[in-house]
């Protein structure tokens, strides 16, 4: 193998090893879709569809409750389009690291960049040099490493799940590995006052905020959270533990 | 029900494609790099916090609520061990102890 099929392997595979741990807590949430699928009584097919087509676990999770519950189309697509408006900021977070890549790669990258794979790509391109050559070390492949490896577990465990859900008792508890999964990401990541400022902002607003229509708390915490840490930063400037030199 | 489906997944594209194109051409302004930073921080634990504390839509910060203190355990493991492999197992074998023991 050539030296540019070895650096493109590399990365992949380096994405998808840091991607795999993820995995333990999107399998069984993946399983609990398919619970969620066959107590609001969806077909297999287009449910199997919402997992390649809409590809974010939550706004499939709210699609499978809503549509049990009889609600109209309308609400549901406008509950999912709210759920999922989180996406836009992982667009623009992750959209300086991807501007070398060719629209090909955009367009890919793009499909593929749920939580998860967010997650991992950006903590990645945060530790390199501010001005890596990201396109000669082809860490475009990085990032398609973690959200091949997230879909390929996603697909897979969803269709698991619409297979078997009917037997899978509540008493397991499987819907917990979401905000377990969310957990594991968001810790590690509070490395200064803004952020755990940002954090405990959103968190607190979250729970308040919760009986808002349509799911509009998770957006509103978002953003609060997001201006109190730019707050604390603003007051106290970034206390950065890492990249110090 | 496809359409909807098809609605919502090529909304979720459109989003998750939309700043990867538009900054294609612009620069990123610094007060705008420095606000998305918060990004994961923040939209993740809001989804956390109210699957931790509330309960059939009600606060519930009582110690019988296993899944506030299962979800403490699996920040405290993920403060000490930076591992998501680990996180995840404890928080939920904390979850599995604390319902088979309180309930």
């Amino acid at each position: 193998m050539d030296e540019l099929k070895t650096t493109r392997l590399r990365e992949f595979m380096r994405g998808a090893a840091t991607e795999l741990p993820m995995m333990l807590g999107v399998v069984p949430f993946g399983l609990i879709f398919g619970v969620a699928v066959n107590a609001a009584m969806m077909p297999a097919i287009p449910a199997q569809a919402t997992s390649s087509i809409i590809f974010a676990g939550a706004s499939q999770m709210i699609f499978a409750r809503l549509f049990g519950e009889g609600a109209p189309l309308f609400t549901i697509v406008l509950t999912a389009a709210i759920i999922n408006l989180r996406h836009v900021l992982y667009s623009a977070s992750i959209a300086p690291f991807l501007k070398p890549f060719s629209r090909k790669w955009k367009f890919l990258l793009a499909y593929l960049l749920t939580d998860e794979a967010y997650a991992i790509a950006i903590s990645h391109m945060e530790t390199l040099p501010p001005n890596a050559p990201l396109l000669r070390w082809h860490k475009q492949w990085y990032v398609f490493g973690a959200g091949f490896t997230l879909w390929l577990g996603w697909q897979i465990s969803t269709a698991v799940g619409i297979f078997i859900g009917g037997q899978i008792p509540p008493s397991w508890s499987l819907d917990f590995s979401l905000p377990l999964t969310f957990i594991a990401i968001v810790v590690p990541a509070l490395r200064d006052r803004a952020g755990i400022a940002a954090a405990a902002a959103a968190g607190i607003c979250a729970v308040a905020a919760a009986a808002m229509p349509l799911k509009l708390g998770l957006v509103t915490a978002t953003l609060l959270g997001i201006a109190i840490g730019m707050l604390v930063e603003a007051r106290f400037g970034a206390v950065k533990m890492e990249k110090a030199s | 029900m496809w359409a909807a489906i098809v609605v919502i997944g090529a909304l979720t594209f459109t989003y998750r494609w939309s700043f990867i194109i538009l900054f294609e051409r612009l620069n990123v302004p610094p007060w705008l790099r420095g606000a998305l930073r918060f990004v994961p921080i923040a939209a993740l634990t809001a989804i956390i916090t109210p699957e931790l504390v509330l309960h059939g839509g009600s606060l519930d910060l009582s110690l019988s609520n296993t899944r506030m203190i299962a979800g403490v355990v699996a920040t405290i493991v993920a403060l000490w061990t930076r591992n998501v492999l680990a996180t995840i197992a404890i928080g939920m074998a904390a979850l599995w102890a604390l319902n088979a023991f309180l309930k």
